[in-house]
């Protein structure tokens, strides 16, 4: 695992490695690990770590938060971390202080539309909304205002995501919002997705790397045909794969994170990055994980073994903010617009 | 446990793009004057002797080496950006890309200062062209397997055998090969084999030319007889080339070559599909767009760890498997996509002919400089699995 090198970032760590140890978590039915680890992410202000001090959050840089989210991918993190720094960007925004708790954020796929009404209430539905029915507050986009809602006042259709976690509808109907603001000059609902799907892009990377270490770990102690599975060469060799999709994930959606942590501006470089880390990271997750499967046989297909856990999410996590055909449509549109001879200068320019 | 692959979101500093600028300039008027052509890729069939040499004018041949070479002293990455700009442009850059990728990097670490003197500035000047003599009728991958003998004799070693699949040794200078020089010994079947620097154009050297399935003749037969190489062109220690072999590997692995060889066609298929492409063809190109992306900020980022004195050598291999099977799929996923290109589209014509050229010259790609099963092998070694 990569050295973290910054302090917010091995707080995280610690926390995760203390109170999410996969295999506790796969025997504990009960859930019981949910609530000290959100007790522990949130004493020490990583919800609110993309919130300024003076709306309520830590005031992280954009960096420490991609690597923290990058870290709870290794650790196949069930709680709704990465929903809460969304969200609480997402009213930064705005300058709307975060609220204590949960949250997540809507919309969270690029079609649905929210709308502000005009008595200020909010009409419209978000499908596939990540921990929507864990949340205490949503933070909303509605056309160019964003909103914090009570979760409370909103309609929740629960449904369970490919990875175990909630992933719901919500219905808003001339929802009252706690607070609405305009968003930024420029912010749009594309510009949302891709910040989303580089959060998603960094979490898959972190679950391939995780999936890459156990799935060597086993090939090191399972004994086949009377020696280690991975002294055979077609073992290595799928597992050199394995090792060259993270690499890809991790190369494509720290780049993206990086370009946004130092963005100047939204241009066709930024959606190039954002966009091809969403679209690499998803194609990284299903090559991978498939491998991680195969080495593993039958015992990795069972319940009781961790390695559902990054598996699912890392599949899970490419539909949601846009999936990779989504995103790639919109991708080779802005490339065939530009132009044939301006495709390797956009390339060339990161 | 494995240590972490790292790819550090590396960029390139702010005077690469000032030379990028000047490098597509140059680019441009060569094509302008008909040097060649950016449309056709089949540059290994172009030697250009005088494009060489303006390249080298222009101070981009070892421009990593130390001035006293004749080099420049500038860094990898700026190294970096005009290989990817000669290489998207399909410039003909046949006669010097080994010499400054590969061979002048082993000479300035292994060649005697007075050899370096007289040949490292000749690479610099654009003047020489270099081949490498590596593999054998009977050993390819299994490099340590090479029977070509060095036997010594007064004031050197007297050359016996065949390499094979060497590229351009009809048009090369110079070949830095390796050749037998003790059997192998039971603990160590690595040892034995010494670096030469051999000159080539001399008698008791026999090149022979081999068709490729491309129609092109760039690979060669190279038969010694009784071939005298003096002592002062040993590189490194004698019996011990396979402790020189590995760090060089990650230069050659992790360059744009590695990814870029077939880029052409999606250029191409670009300016076919025109400013509104239907939904299949923006996936497709989307998708394309987002891969080759990704390969290039691999390959950069292991640019800055050599840049920053690193042997990144796992991670080079990462990027030669991955990128290199990515060029190779590239002219059929772009084939895939043609078929939907408009009767109309003017560069209907160019397109055929690039992905005719491209799907023949594909297979070469993940055997050439490593095979994808020997770069598996590497990868496979650095998880701790062998």
């Amino acid at each position: 695992m990569a050295e973290s090198e910054n302090i917010v970032v091995e707080t995280a760590e610690k926390i995760f490695a203390d109170l999410a140890d996969a295999q506790t978590i796969n025997h504990d039915k009960k859930g019981a690990w949910k609530a000290p680890l959100w007790q522990a992410l949130s004493e020490a202000g990583l919800p609110l770590a993309w919130v300024a001090e003076d709306c309520g959050g830590s005031g992280a840089s954009l960096a420490e938060g991609f690597a923290v989210l990058n870290a709870a991918g290794r650790h196949a993190i069930a709680v709704p971390l990465a929903e809460t720094m969304l969200a609480g960007w997402l009213l930064e925004q705005a300058k709307i202080s975060s609220p204590e708790g949960e949250m997540t954020l809507a919309p969270a796929t690029p079609k649905d539309r929210i709308a502000l009404n005009a008595d200020g209430t909010l009409s419209g539905r978000a499908r596939s909304v990540p921990f929507a029915k864990a949340a205490k507050h949503f933070a909303v986009l509605a056309g160019n205002s964003i909103a914090l809602v009570d979760a409370a006042k909103c309609r929740i259709e629960a449904g369970i995501g490919l990875g175990g976690d909630n992933s719901d509808t919500v219905v808003f109907d001339k929802t009252e919002a706690l607070t609405v603001k305009p968003a930024p000059k420029g912010f749009d609902q594309a510009q949302l997705m891709l910040m989303g799907g580089v959060v998603r892009s960094l979490q898959i990377a972190g679950a391939l790397e995780a999936m890459l270490e156990i799935s060597v770990r086993y090939s090191n102690e399972r004994v086949a045909f009377e020696k280690k599975i991975s002294k055979f060469q077609a073992v290595q060799h799928n597992l050199a794969r394995l090792a060259g999709e993270s690499a890809a994930a991790l190369a494509a959606a720290t780049s993206a994170a990086d370009t946004i942590a130092n963005s100047k501006g939204f241009d066709d470089a930024y959606f190039l990055e954002a966009a091809a880390a969403k679209i690499r990271c998803s194609e990284a997750a299903e090559k991978g994980g498939a491998i991680a499967h195969q080495v593993h046989g039958a015992i990795g297909f069972t319940i009781e073994h961790i390695l559902h856990r990054y598996s699912l999410r890392a599949l899970a996590w490419r539909d949601d903010f846009g999936s990779e055909s989504y995103w790639a449509v919109e991708l080779g549109k802005l490339v065939a617009d530009r132009g044939a001879d301006e495709l390797w200068p956009l390339v060339a320019s990161r | 446990m494995t240590a972490a692959l790292r790819f550090d979101p590396i960029r390139l500093p702010e005077k690469c793009e000032q030379l990028r600028k000047e490098v597509r300039a140059f680019l441009a008027e060569e094509i302008a004057a008909g040097t060649f052509d950016p449309h056709q890729p089949n540059r290994e069939d172009t030697d250009a002797p005088e494009f060489s040499r303006r390249v080298g004018a222009k101070g981009w041949l070892g421009m990593t080496w130390p001035k006293k070479y004749g080099g420049q002293e500038r860094s990898f990455l700026e190294r970096y950006v005009v290989t990817e700009e000669m290489r998207v442009a399909n410039a003909p850059t046949r006669r010097f890309f080994v010499a400054d990728r590969q061979s002048g990097p082993v000479l300035l670490k292994y060649a005697p200062e007075h050899v370096k003197m007289d040949i490292l500035p000749r690479i610099c000047r654009g003047e020489i062209c270099f081949a490498i003599g590596m593999s054998e009728p009977n050993s390819g991958s299994d490099l340590f397997a090479a029977k070509t003998r060095a036997t010594k004799t007064d004031g050197g070693y007297l050359i016996n055998g065949t390499k094979i699949w060497t590229s351009s040794a009809h048009i090369a200078d110079y070949m830095i090969a390796i050749f037998r020089t003790s059997p192998p010994t039971k603990e160590n079947r690595r040892h034995g084999l010494t670096q030469f620097l051999v000159k080539m154009k001399q008698p008791g050297i026999q090149v022979n030319p081999i068709g490729q399935i491309t129609g092109q003749y760039e690979f060669n037969e190279v038969v010694f007889t009784d071939y005298f190489v003096p002592d002062d062109h040993v590189l490194g220690e004698v019996d011990g080339a396979w402790k020189q072999a590995t760090s060089e590997l990650a230069y050659e692995r992790s360059g744009p070559e590695r990814f870029l060889e077939t880029y052409y066609v999606l250029t191409e298929l670009v300016r076919a599909v025109g400013k509104n492409p239907d939904t299949r063809s923006a996936e497709g190109i989307g998708r394309l767009v987002a891969q080759v992306h990704t390969m290039r900020r691999m390959s950069v980022s292991v640019a800055g760890m050599l840049q920053a004195g690193k042997e990144p050598v796992v991670e080079a291999s990462i990027v030669k498997d991955i990128g290199t099977i990515w060029e190779q799929q590239l002219p059929h996923r772009v084939r895939d996509l043609a078929a939907f290109v408009e009767e109309t589209a003017t560069n209907r014509e160019t397109l055929e002919k690039q992905l005719s050229f491209a799907i023949k010259t594909a297979p070469k790609l993940t055997i050439q400089g490593g095979t994808t099963e020997v770069l598996r092998g590497i990868i496979a070694r650095g998880l701790g699995l062998r």
